[in-house]
């Protein structure tokens, strides 16, 4: 039954998505941030995403296809850099070096994967629905 | 008894395919995101009438002679699915038109739906023409 397969492809989107918005949240948490555990500024982090075939290729059944994140990037541009010679963090020109987190960026990125997010969660209730009507398949 | 359920195996061929397509746009949906991602969508009339042995399938058996046995039908050749192209392009590749999928993902379980009740509806008729009337 090829529609259950539906929801391994939209599981996999939804949990892609949610990491997405973990680390939309993570780079938003740390949009002020001076330093990090390493005493360097946070960097911000994007996620890849990558097409997965789910189950087997079988005849004449393409696989279907579904998500993963595949890597989790750092942005390296340089972070903003901040003259407040009275900040602890300052280094001996009087420059506090911030995070390079780009907040708007990250609002675009925020609701575009809750976005993509609802759509799987919507693709999903529709199958199941549609399930469920098969299984009553000749009982009414 | 050919005749009984030639319908039903019509509709169930169907419904075959409507499932299908309705992975294939899940998937498509899925992978809205996805750099590079190519969106598929099948022809559904052609995948149908293959299915039900209306028009043959490239490289499958065909009869030749009165002797020859009847090809089944159920035969779908694979390379039938097509990529679907972007009004829009994207920067990453990715052609995935976000609001066509939803339009067809909408149309597509309707019309599985719609299958379903001629399924249902068949076999109501059959179970109601079986019945004896002294049943009531």
């Amino acid at each position: 039954m090829s529609m259950f397969k539906i929801f391994d492809v939209s599981g996999s989107a939804i949990s892609a998505q949610s990491q997405r918005l973990n680390t939309v949240a993570s780079n938003l948490a740390n949009a002020d941030t001076v330093a990090g555990p390493d005493g360097q500024a946070y960097k911000a982090r994007q996620v890849v995403f990558q097409t997965t075939l789910m189950g087997e290729v079988a005849q004449g059944t393409p696989a279907a296809a579904g998500v993963r994140v595949s890597n989790v990037v750092e942005d390296n541009t340089p972070g903003r850099r901040v003259h407040d010679p009275k900040h602890p963090a300052a280094d001996n020109q009087g420059y506090v070096t911030y995070s390079n987190v780009n907040p708007v960026e990250e609002m675009v990125n925020m609701i575009s994967a809750s976005r993509s997010y609802q759509n799987n969660v919507e693709v999903m209730n529709t199958a199941k629905s549609l399930l469920l009507k098969t299984l009553q398949l000749g009982q009414s | 008894m050919q005749r009984l359920t030639s319908t039903l195996d019509f509709h169930a061929q169907a419904l075959t395919l409507r499932a299908e397509r309705q992975r294939l746009i899940a998937s498509n949906i899925a992978n809205a995101d996805t750099p590079g991602y190519q969106a598929r969508d099948m022809d559904f009339t052609k995948a149908l009438q293959q299915a039900t042995g209306m028009q043959a399938v490239a490289g499958s058996l065909t009869t030749t002679n009165s002797g020859h046995m009847e090809v089944s039908a159920g035969a779908r050749s694979d390379g039938e699915l097509l990529y679907a192209t972007n009004p829009q392009d994207s920067l990453d590749r990715n052609t995935v038109d976000l609001d066509r999928e939803r339009a067809a993902f909408a149309e597509n379980s309707v019309k599985y739906e719609a299958t379903l009740r001629f399924i249902n509806n068949h076999v109501r008729t059959l179970s109601e023409a079986m019945r004896s009337p002294s049943q009531g």
